[in-house]
């Protein structure tokens, strides 16, 4: 594939990454105003995450408390977002999903990000055979479509925790590999890195002590809007029934549930969504916030 | 020429590739097969025949080298469930899936393209704020709840469409809806950045200077650079429509290949998850490289 198609395909997969946009470009873009657009989904981040911390403060109802008089009940003061078909309340469970939720995407970035850190950094200083074979591999591993992966990866591995998070990082590692090492290309010419190597560093020590700190705001930003997808497509495993564990019901799995109550019941199904929603937009507004932070100090030393 | 070739090479290599992982991730699939096709109660002694006629027992190189070869001469095995070839039930199975993919293609790129268009001419003012506040749900927005809103608006509270089923052409309405949605957000977030980045060139002064009006300016000039760069994005959206068919399948209990690959995996069928799977990835892989191709054909700056 020639270096331009993939220049802008990268721009086109990861939409918001910074592929070396025209400044001019950047300037441009309409934003919302700083202080409502960071404020606001600062607030509700750190709500959900202290929802998820502890959710028995903030729940009005224990999980296993079950209203048997208000069965699929719908939203009124007592049960603010209604009751499910065994009576109990979609506000706590949300609350009580947020952990879940947050811990499968989180993990799942981690790794995601850590592996696909690894071979860009590798891909990208090495160069020659090794950037060679292991963007080819890059390409293989991206020519399963990102979800039906996730579910193959998901189900050979069995269902749970662990598989759910390993589904989601293996979509991610290919995505942030090949940004990576585009990165890194760009670095490694830097003439810095030419004064460490005539100094006779090793490549690890370089690698370590001057390659990563200049690739670092695009591993954060990268992360920031993989948190995103990862909440996403966590939500979607769980809503097929892939989910990580039914025991905790996180909140693709209530949308699942609730399905088969929307003629009935429509909380159900909608205020676990919600939650999604908007936890994914606030993540992508700070996501951008963070963007227009990092980037300009794209060429500071 | 040459670019040809070495697009077509590397589209057989990833094919290659894709084979192989999916064979070896499929592989690691928890469960005995034969003792599943066999069914509870079987004896050990059944199983051992089962698992010899499925050739699941062999060593696992030769059940690779045996997988490529059934491959390459287009079999892609029977279904453990139904006994029925895994081919035959992915093609009874694809129009549904491609008709769903299709229409919410058409959709997410009809709007896409004419807000991104509407955004970048109204640059900052309030329709392109608009547009990018719903857009900005529209990323957020997980593709299997705006199905489930759509269903409780136009099904539930207005009776105007079918929530379920795959047979009539209504019933196509809902999914490619929520499916195109949830697509075009991305897609017109790429056009306004592209149309405004062809807006800000020189030419598109000169153009103004020269007296043009506006409207011209737009569509004869910019448009045709700007949607150029637009055709790329066709490669990751097929692949999230795909994706998102999975889902959307599942949720407007639709007929179709997400579905069937759902269902082979509450089954353990992996044959057809496996066929399924390289199906897809083969279709994928095969559109990318036709977009490639295009691409490189309407610009032949690409040509390196």
């Amino acid at each position: 594939m020639s270096e331009h198609i993939l220049k802008t395909r990268l721009r086109a997969v990861l939409g918001r990454v910074p592929v070396a946009p025209a400044p001019s470009a950047r300037a441009r873009t309409w934003r919302p105003r700083v202080s409502a657009s960071i404020i606001l989904p600062a607030i509700v981040i750190a709500f959900i995450i202290l929802c998820a911390a502890a959710p028995a403060w903030v729940a009005p109802y224990a999980p296993s408390d079950m209203d048997d008089n208000a069965i699929l009940a719908a939203p009124s003061w007592r049960h603010w977002m209604g009751t499910d078909q065994f009576g109990g309340d979609i506000a706590t469970a949300i609350i009580f999903g947020a952990r879940q939720s947050i811990l499968v995407a989180f993990a799942a970035i981690m790794l995601g990000a850590a592996g696909g850190s690894v071979i860009g950094l590798i891909a990208g200083y090495a160069g020659g055979k090794a950037d060679a074979v292991l963007m080819r591999l890059i390409d293989i591993w991206m020519s399963v479509p990102p979800l039906l992966l996730a579910l193959i990866v998901a189900a050979a591995l069995g269902g749970g925790f662990g598989s759910t998070v390993i589904a989601i990082a293996s979509m991610i590692v290919p995505r942030f590999g090949r940004v990576i090492r585009a990165r890194v290309i760009g670095v490694k010419i830097l003439p810095f890195i030419a004064a460490a190597r005539t100094m006779g560093a090793p490549w690890v020590w370089i690698v370590w002590r001057h390659v990563l700190p200049h690739t670092g705001s695009v591993i954060l930003v990268l992360a920031t809007l993989g948190v995103a997808d990862s909440i996403i497509i966590g939500a979607s495993l769980s809503f097929i029934g892939l989910g990580s564990n039914p025991d905790q019901p996180d909140w693709g799995y209530m949308m699942s549930e609730g399905r088969n109550y929307l003629t009935d019941a429509w909380w159900c199904a909608t205020f676990p969504g919600l939650a999604i929603t908007l936890l994914v937009v606030s993540v992508n507004l700070l996501g951008d916030a963070l963007r227009a932070w990092a980037e300009p100090g794209r060429e500071r030393a | 020429m040459a670019f040809l070739l070495r697009r077509l090479g590397s589209a057989v290599f990833v094919v290659f590739g894709a084979m192989t992982l999916v064979f070896f991730v499929l592989y690691m699939l928890p469960g005995n097969p034969a003792a599943l096709v066999a069914g509870p109660g079987a004896s050990p002694a059944m199983i051992a025949t089962i698992q010899a006629q499925l050739g699941t027992n062999r060593p696992l190189p030769q059940q690779y080298v045996d997988y490529l070869w059934r491959l390459a001469h287009g079999d892609l095995g029977t279904s453990f469930a139904t006994n029925d070839p895994v081919l035959a039930r992915i093609w009874a199975q694809c129009p549904a899936t491609l008709e769903l993919t299709f229409c919410s293609c058409a959709i997410a790129v009809v709007l896409g393209v004419s807000l991104g268009i509407v955004s970048a001419i109204c640059e900052n003012r309030w329709p392109d704020r608009l547009i990018q506040t719903i857009v900005l749900f529209l990323v957020a927005m997980p593709s299997f709840w705006i199905g489930i809103l759509l269903i409780l608006l136009f099904s539930v509270l207005l009776h105007w469409l079918p929530a379920m089923g795959s047979a009539t052409l209504a019933q196509l309405v809902l999914p490619s809806a929520c499916l195109g949605l949830n697509v075009s957000g991305q897609l017109e977030r790429m056009v306004r950045g592209s149309v405004l980045d062809v807006l800000h060139e020189p030419f598109v002064a000169t153009l103004r200077g020269k007296g043009l009006q506006e409207f011209p300016i737009l569509f004869r000039h910019v448009l045709r650079n700007a949607l150029i760069p637009v055709i790329t994005l066709f490669g990751v959206l097929i692949g999230q429509l795909l994706s998102g068919a999975v889902v959307i399948e599942t949720l407007f209990a639709r007929q179709g290949l997400g579905r069937l690959v759902v269902d082979a995996l509450s089954l353990r069928d992996i044959p057809v998850l496996q066929g399924v799977v390289l199906f897809v990835s083969v279709f994928y892989v095969l559109l990318n490289l036709l977009i490639d191709l295009s691409y490189a054909w309407i610009d032949r700056r690409v040509r390196t």
